[in-house]
């Protein structure tokens, strides 16, 4: 649990700034409704309840996963500085791990939850990586749906499906990898994924450029839609905004928990021999893009994607399959009522 | 030195003999020269002969794609090799790895190298790496191979040593520690190549994280056992300092540059980003410099005879007790005179016994067809002659008859002669009687009348 400064993570405009007494002087107006204190209503329940996020980081160890986290929600919610007894040991098969935590700000509660992933691409033989993480996340898919169609189900069905997958590339400055290809492609169909560049501070600003230009174009010949992605967008507005983050994508990002200090401030970033790095300085890194994008402008976001698109298109699949099975979930269907595809 | 002998030799001082005898005996010490004789020299007429013939160096690079492995040596031999026209990685993924040699010819002055690099693309690079290093064993192994066979020459006059000295291994700067595919590579290949591991684009870490990444590394390496190069002892306290301090930072960290930019209104090679500017060449900033003087400046020769008397020589004795007969007694031969100690099976000398007998028995066996062959063409010859002596011996009979029959015709016509002689003889005597008795009538009747 913890506050900071920064802002919250709404952007709800207000028209009013002043709160909510004041649309009651506006009764007298005939042309108002009220319509617009709905607005207030969900922000007052939206704190009552609490946010839930679940967030999943993937890459080959060493690429700065865990400190990203960290820097990312500004405190110590990876996985690293949870467990006691930490040892930095390569896992033999890749196997999830996942960790919670309850983070307030101005009274808004979020239920922070970092699913990471040792082991991935990290064996000689990485064939088959990433079908343990296919099925943790059908898993979470599944509990949903058996949630959502059981008879006696809960007011609030508990969230445990991944809402993000960040995915970690090594800053090899080339191009993307078979093993990235190929996990893109599987988890793109399953999951929002937002790829970043990691330690980007290997990188100079031209070679930057070069490796961003040559991600998105293999991203485009291989067909791998990674958020925002194109179809969901609603309007001509979302349009506009998502393909300036689209340019964007990868984000060169670089993390770092420690402080130092420059120019009388203090600044989370890297000390070296020839430098600081500046984490939130937009002319060193893309962080400040990357967490506005995740969590200030897009968070709600990518929650509904994967709620409206992911999950529906699981169900779907699910449902059909159960049809054509004659598994259990059909009796269920039966005593709901509901017409099942 | 006179001190020692004179212990050893007897207090009498007229058994000069003894003195002499150790004199002789310590001639191996160390003597000291009384004038100038002049082979202080010998380092000259080597160094002359080596740059005339120049040298020659091979040096392996291997990691995954993108460390940086062609910018480096771009930066350590200060020359293009890989150009900007170089197709990248991104052009060069492909399903198995393979080793390409590039070979460049470097002057400085006026001695010459001939440097070969070996590069490894898609080493790594692919979702399944098991295997991966297969190409980069059978290549070294076959260098070592066309070695042994031209060292087996009868003419070796040019003999070009393209062996791999050394293996420069990139491992990348996660943090953390060594990949299962680094060691499973360093393992393999450290009885083969002189492996030197180096951190590859080392601006990623901080002072601290690199400190930590080296410690954790060489603690690795150490629990598997894998034997990366060593520095050799030097005698000199200056340098053997200078070696400590490199033994204590390896695995050198390294940064490249293919760019120059300024600093301080002087032109280096160096990265430049927002934040500052990370010079290859300077000592603070990363392990370059040092890798760099100890490649080409103080240890090049080092890996060469590294590569030539310990992997060299192992690959060779394995490989010829693979090819000789397995059944050879090899127990008492396994002898104090090898010091191979990684030679499976047969000792040399048991290997050369058994070379010795095979030849011996070829002889024998030559030989043996040589007397055959002798023998069947004496009998021949012997049957010739024999023929020929009949062949006499029958003309020798037939010339004797003819003689014979000559001679008896001779006699017949003798005898006949001596007939005829004879029957003339009568002949005249009848003849003389005749006459005889008219004389003597004649007288008779001369005498008559006077009467």
């Amino acid at each position: 649990m913890e506050e900071n400064d920064t802002d919250p993570t709404e952007q709800v405009p207000c028209t009013n700034d002043s709160g909510p007494e004041d649309h009651t002087q506006d009764h007298a107006t005939l042309n108002y409704v009220g319509i617009e204190a709905v607005l207030d209503q969900m922000r007052r329940k939206a704190m009552k309840t609490g946010f839930e996020f679940n967030i999943m980081v993937v890459g080959q160890s060493g690429l700065g996963k865990s400190t990203l986290m960290n820097t990312l929600f500004k405190s110590k919610v990876s996985r690293k500085s949870c467990t006691p007894n930490y040892e930095e040991k390569i896992q033999k098969t890749v196997h999830l791990q996942s960790v919670s935590h309850v983070i307030e700000e101005k009274g808004v509660k979020m239920k922070l939850t970092v699913i990471d992933t040792p082991g991935f691409g990290d064996q000689i033989d990485n064939d088959n990586c990433w079908e343990p993480i296919v099925k943790y996340i059908n898993e979470q898919y599944e509990k949903f749906l058996r949630e959502e169609l059981s008879i006696n189900r809960k007011r609030r069905i508990p969230d445990t499906r991944v809402h993000c997958c960040v995915y970690f590339l090594p800053p090899t400055g080339h191009c993307l990898r078979p093993i990235d290809i190929e996990f893109l492609k599987r988890l793109g169909e399953i999951v929002s994924i937002v790829p970043v560049i990691a330690k980007a501070d290997t990188l100079t600003i031209e070679e930057r450029q070069e490796f961003r230009k040559k991600i998105q174009h293999d991203l485009q010949a291989n067909e791998i839609r990674v958020y925002p992605q194109r179809e969901y967008d609603e309007d001509a507005e979302d349009r506009i905004l998502n393909d300036k983050i689209r340019e964007k994508i990868p984000f060169a990002v670089v993390g770092t928990d420690r402080e130092h200090q420059v120019n009388g401030n203090k600044v989370l970033g890297r000390k070296t021999k020839w430098g600081i790095i500046e984490v939130e300085n937009v002319a060193h890194c893309e962080f400040t893009n990357f967490r506005d994008l995740l969590i200030r402008s897009h968070l709600q976001d990518l929650k509904d994607v994967t709620h409206n698109i992911h999950y529906e298109t699981y169900r779907v699949r699910r449902l059909n399959d159960s049809n054509v099975n004659g598994l259990g979930l059909s009796s269920l269907s039966i005593t709901t009522g509901e017409n099942v595809l | 030195m006179t001190d020692q002998m004179m212990s050893h030799c007897p207090l009498t001082p007229h058994l000069g003999l003894d003195v002499a005898a150790s004199l002789l005996l310590a001639v191996a010490q160390q003597k000291n020269l009384e004038g100038y004789v002049g082979f202080a020299d010998l380092p000259n007429q080597v160094y002359r002969k080596s740059v005339k013939r120049g040298f020659e160096f091979t040096l392996m690079v291997v990691g995954e794609s993108g460390l940086g492995k062609s910018t480096l040596i771009n930066s350590l031999f200060l020359t293009d090799l890989y150009s900007s026209e170089y197709p990248g990685p991104s052009h060069r993924i492909k399903q198995t790895v393979q080793v390409e040699q590039s070979k460049v010819l470097i002057k400085e002055g006026g001695v010459q190298l001939l440097l070969t690099i070996v590069d490894t693309p898609g080493f790594g690079d692919a979702v399944d790496n098991s295997n991966c290093w297969q190409p980069v064993i059978d290549h070294i192994d076959s260098k070592f191979e066309d070695y042994l066979n031209a060292e087996s020459r009868v003419n070796r006059r040019q003999m070009p040593d393209s062996r791999v000295h050394s293996c420069l291994y990139f491992i990348a700067p996660s943090g953390h520690g060594l990949k299962p595919l680094d060691i499973e590579f360093m393992k393999r290949l450290h009885e083969k190549v002189n492996i030197i591991p180096l951190i590859a684009k080392a601006d990623t870490l901080t002072p601290e994280e690199c400190q930590q990444f080296k410690k954790q590394i060489m603690r690795e390496i150490q629990e598997h056992k894998i034997k990366i190069y060593e520095f050799p002892e030097v005698h000199d306290e200056e340098e053997s300092k200078l070696a400590k301090k490199i033994k204590d930072r390896l695995p050198l960290a390294v940064v490249g540059s293919n760019t120059s930019v300024e600093v301080n209104g002087k032109r280096v090679r160096g990265r430049q980003y927002p934040w500052g500017i990370a010079e290859v060449e300077n000592g603070e900033h990363c392990d370059f410099t040092i890798l760099r003087d100890m490649l080409i400046r103080t240890h090049m020769q080092d890996l060469k005879d590294v590569t030539n008397n310990v992997h060299y020589e192992n690959y060779r004795s394995r490989k010829l007790a693979a090819v000789t007969y397995n059944g050879v007694e090899n127990d008492k031969n396994k002898s104090q005179l090898t010091k191979l100690d990684t030679v499976e099976g047969i000792s040399p000398l048991a290997q050369m016994e058994e070379e010795r007998r095979e030849h011996v028995a070829k002889m024998k066996k030559m030989e043996m067809e040589m007397e055959q062959v002798f023998e069947m063409k004496v009998k021949e010859k012997i049957q010739k002659l024999k023929d020929s002596e009949a062949e006499l011996q029958r003309r020798h009979e037939q010339m004797k008859k003819n003689l014979e029959a000559q001679h008896k015709e001779l006699e017949e016509k003798r005898r006949q002669l001596e007939e005829d002689k004879a029957n003339w003889e009568t002949q005249r005597q009848l003849e003389q009687q005749k006459l005889d008795a008219t004389r003597t009538l004649e007288k008779n009747k001369k005498k008559g009348k006077i009467f």
